[in-house]
């Protein structure tokens, strides 16, 4: 394998900070309940035993959003809830990211009328779409990973730079 | 339509000069706007009508009188029957749709007709909270209504996707 492999017996491995802190951050992220449909129950089936989403450092879903640097939004977002949803997003301590879970959370899906949101990225910066109606539990882990691997690319200029 | 109903039908027919409609067996009694308490007091106080089970509204744009139908739709279930009673409000031009409230009558009224007035615009006069229900404090219009535009927008597909694309709003951080 590495080098972390030789130096093994000496208790030191060399890496990069930013590479360090990134890995730091993909394996302990806390996402947000946002539960707000039928994609919420796969959410639910995610976090569940059988699919395991706490493989991938997610043991705990936290109900506060100070708590959080996930924010999982699971269904249909109505014109009505927007405002709370930026708000609890905008409470979230940086670094924060967004998946928008589902098709109506992504596009509207089959709500195309007065009451709904024509995708939450009107009202939150979308990190990761997963497609599905509802997706499952499996997709969303895929999603999750896929943000893993966004995360583990980001750079701290850039950050310096927002 | 049932022996019970029947007979009720008779006595709002003589004492309020209700017209009755029947629809499958169902009984759709139709009375002014003005009557309304005294007609769901009467049902209540003396045929046992203890539950005002839905009350709702029809839009029958552009149709103009009446425009609206309020409908009360009432169980006895002492007796165990139903009924409807219709109210045909009129409306268009300056004039705006009215009905005298129930919830003297029916404490269940008052969210009802809440509902009713967010979302078809009729007021309940003499309502104790007439603030909307379901949609947001500074919406403007009633989205049940015929006349309401459903807000639909156009898919995203790839062949539309830059156009569309140029027109969305997008959040930032």
């Amino acid at each position: 394998m590495g080098v972390e492999q030789k130096l093994g017996d000496m208790g030191i491995v060399t890496t990069k900070l930013e590479e360090l802190v990134n890995w730091s951050r993909t394996n302990a992220m806390w996402p947000m309940l946002f539960g707000l449909a039928c994609c919420a129950i796969e959410m639910m089936a995610a976090q569940a035993s059988h699919f395991d989403m706490s493989r991938f450092g997610m043991e705990l879903m936290r109900a506060s959003p100070r708590q959080s640097d996930l924010m999982i939004v699971a269904g249909r977002v109505t014109r009505k809830m927007a405002p709370v949803l930026r708000l609890l997003y905008d409470q979230m301590p940086e670094p924060k990211w967004v998946i928008a879970m589902g098709d109506c959370a992504s596009c509207g899906g089959v709500f195309n009328n007065y009451a709904v949101v024509q995708g939450v990225d009107e009202v939150v910066p979308v990190d990761v779409y997963v497609a599905g109606c509802p997706p499952r539990p499996e997709a969303l882990i895929h999603g999750v990973v896929t943000l893993y691997e966004k995360v583990k690319g980001e750079k701290f200029k850039d950050l310096a730079k927002a | 339509m049932d022996k019970k109903v029947e007979s009720i039908v008779q006595a709002l027919q003589e004492k309020f000069g209700a017209t009755l409609e029947e629809f499958r067996g169902e009984a759709h009694v139709f009375v002014r706007p003005e009557q309304i308490v005294d007609v769901l007091t009467l049902l209540r106080d003396t045929y046992k009508f203890e539950l005002l089970s839905a009350l709702t509204a029809s839009d029958y744009w552009p149709q103009d009188a009446p425009r609206f139908h309020v409908i009360y739709q009432l169980s006895s279930l002492v007796e165990n029957i139903t009924m409807q009673i219709r109210v045909p409000v009129p409306a268009g031009g300056d004039q705006k749709p009215k009905v005298p409230t129930a919830t003297g009558v029916y404490d269940l009224a008052n969210w009802r007709e809440r509902e009713v007035a967010d979302m078809f615009g009729i007021e309940f006069e003499g309502h104790p909270d007439p603030r909307r229900i379901l949609m947001p404090v500074d919406w403007e219009g009633h989205p049940l209504r015929k006349d309401y535009p459903l807000g639909y927008e156009e898919p995203q597909f790839t062949f539309n996707f830059e156009d569309i694309d140029v027109r969305k709003p997008y959040a930032k951080e």
